[in-house]
């Protein structure tokens, strides 16, 4: 087992089979974990990724996910972004809304993975991929969040 | 393809108590092995002898939408072969993340772990407990 640098240094993972999904899970639960992240957080923020990677995989065929730590004075948190070069989604809005699925799922990939964490960013184009970025912090969000949504 | 701890790739056991079919699932779970374990559930059940299925979650640290999905499609295949469906021992965490993800999981009988799960099995079906 790979030990996480003690620096912030970005991780980069691969996203590309079932065991790249599991792999993700457990490098987001230990790099949380030693960043001070309680275990309802841990799990939320483990259920975000998975939702996630499982995405990147599935519509996007494969891709990576980046994790960066990040620090907003003695608050620990965590940046993923999830990337791939696949068809892209041609309706956000629609791509968002519960119950929307075109995978065979629930319907609450995205917007589910939303609701477990503190910042949420989609950025998708037909033809150009996806980039999905989210955000936690051990103590919750460091400043009051403005209206953008 | 390099070798990592997560590799696993066998399948849930399924046993049998009486009538009843025991599934424990591990800490991690491929999504494959994860369909492939709805498939065995329902081809054990469909062989005759299985009132009911009780699937104990006690080591799972986290449910996403796909194994949400695998678990109720468990349940529901099994109600329509005669045979109730009974999860158990979910942590308090994934049940706080499955409520904040607007995962309701319907018709997915839950009891705190694989005792009263049996206790209920045990019992006499009643109608609350055909779900819907």
């Amino acid at each position: 087992m790979t030990q996480a640098s003690p620096d912030t240094a970005t991780i980069s993972l691969p996203i590309g089979s079932d065991a790249d999904l599991a792999w993700v899970r457990q490098r987001v639960r230990q790099t949380a974990a030693e960043l001070g992240f309680g275990l309802v957080q841990q799990t939320k923020l483990v259920t975000a990724a998975s939702e996630l990677a499982r995405n990147t995989l599935v519509h996007g065929g494969g891709g990576r996910l980046e994790i960066t730590a990040l620090a907003a004075g003695p608050n620990r948190g965590l940046r993923l972004t999830f990337l791939d070069t696949g068809p892209g989604i041609r309706d956000l809005q629609q791509a968002m809304t519960d119950g929307f699925t075109t995978g065979g799922g629930l319907g609450l990939g995205l917007s589910g993975a939303k609701r477990l964490v503190n910042e949420f960013c989609l950025d998708s184009r037909p033809g150009a991929g996806t980039t999905v970025t989210i955000a936690a912090w051990a103590s919750g969000a460091p400043s009051p969040r403005s209206g953008a949504g | 393809m390099n070798s990592r701890p997560f590799g696993d790739l066998t399948p849930v056991p399924v046993l049998a108590l009486g009538d009843v079919l025991l599934v424990t699932l591990p800490g991690e779970l491929h999504d494959g092995i994860a369909e492939q374990l709805q498939q065995d559930i329902t081809h054990r059940i469909a062989q005759g002898n299985t009132s009911g299925v009780v699937i104990d979650i006690s080591g799972v640290e986290i449910i996403d939408s796909f194994l949400g999905r695998v678990l109720a499609e468990i349940a529901s295949a099994a109600r329509l072969l005669a045979a109730r469906t009974v999860v158990a021992g979910m942590r308090p965490a994934v049940a706080i993340t499955l409520a904040e993800l607007g995962l309701t999981l319907p018709g997915l009988h839950t009891v705190l772990n694989t005792e009263r799960a049996m206790d209920l099995l045990a019992s006499p079906r009643s109608p609350a407990q055909e779900g819907t």
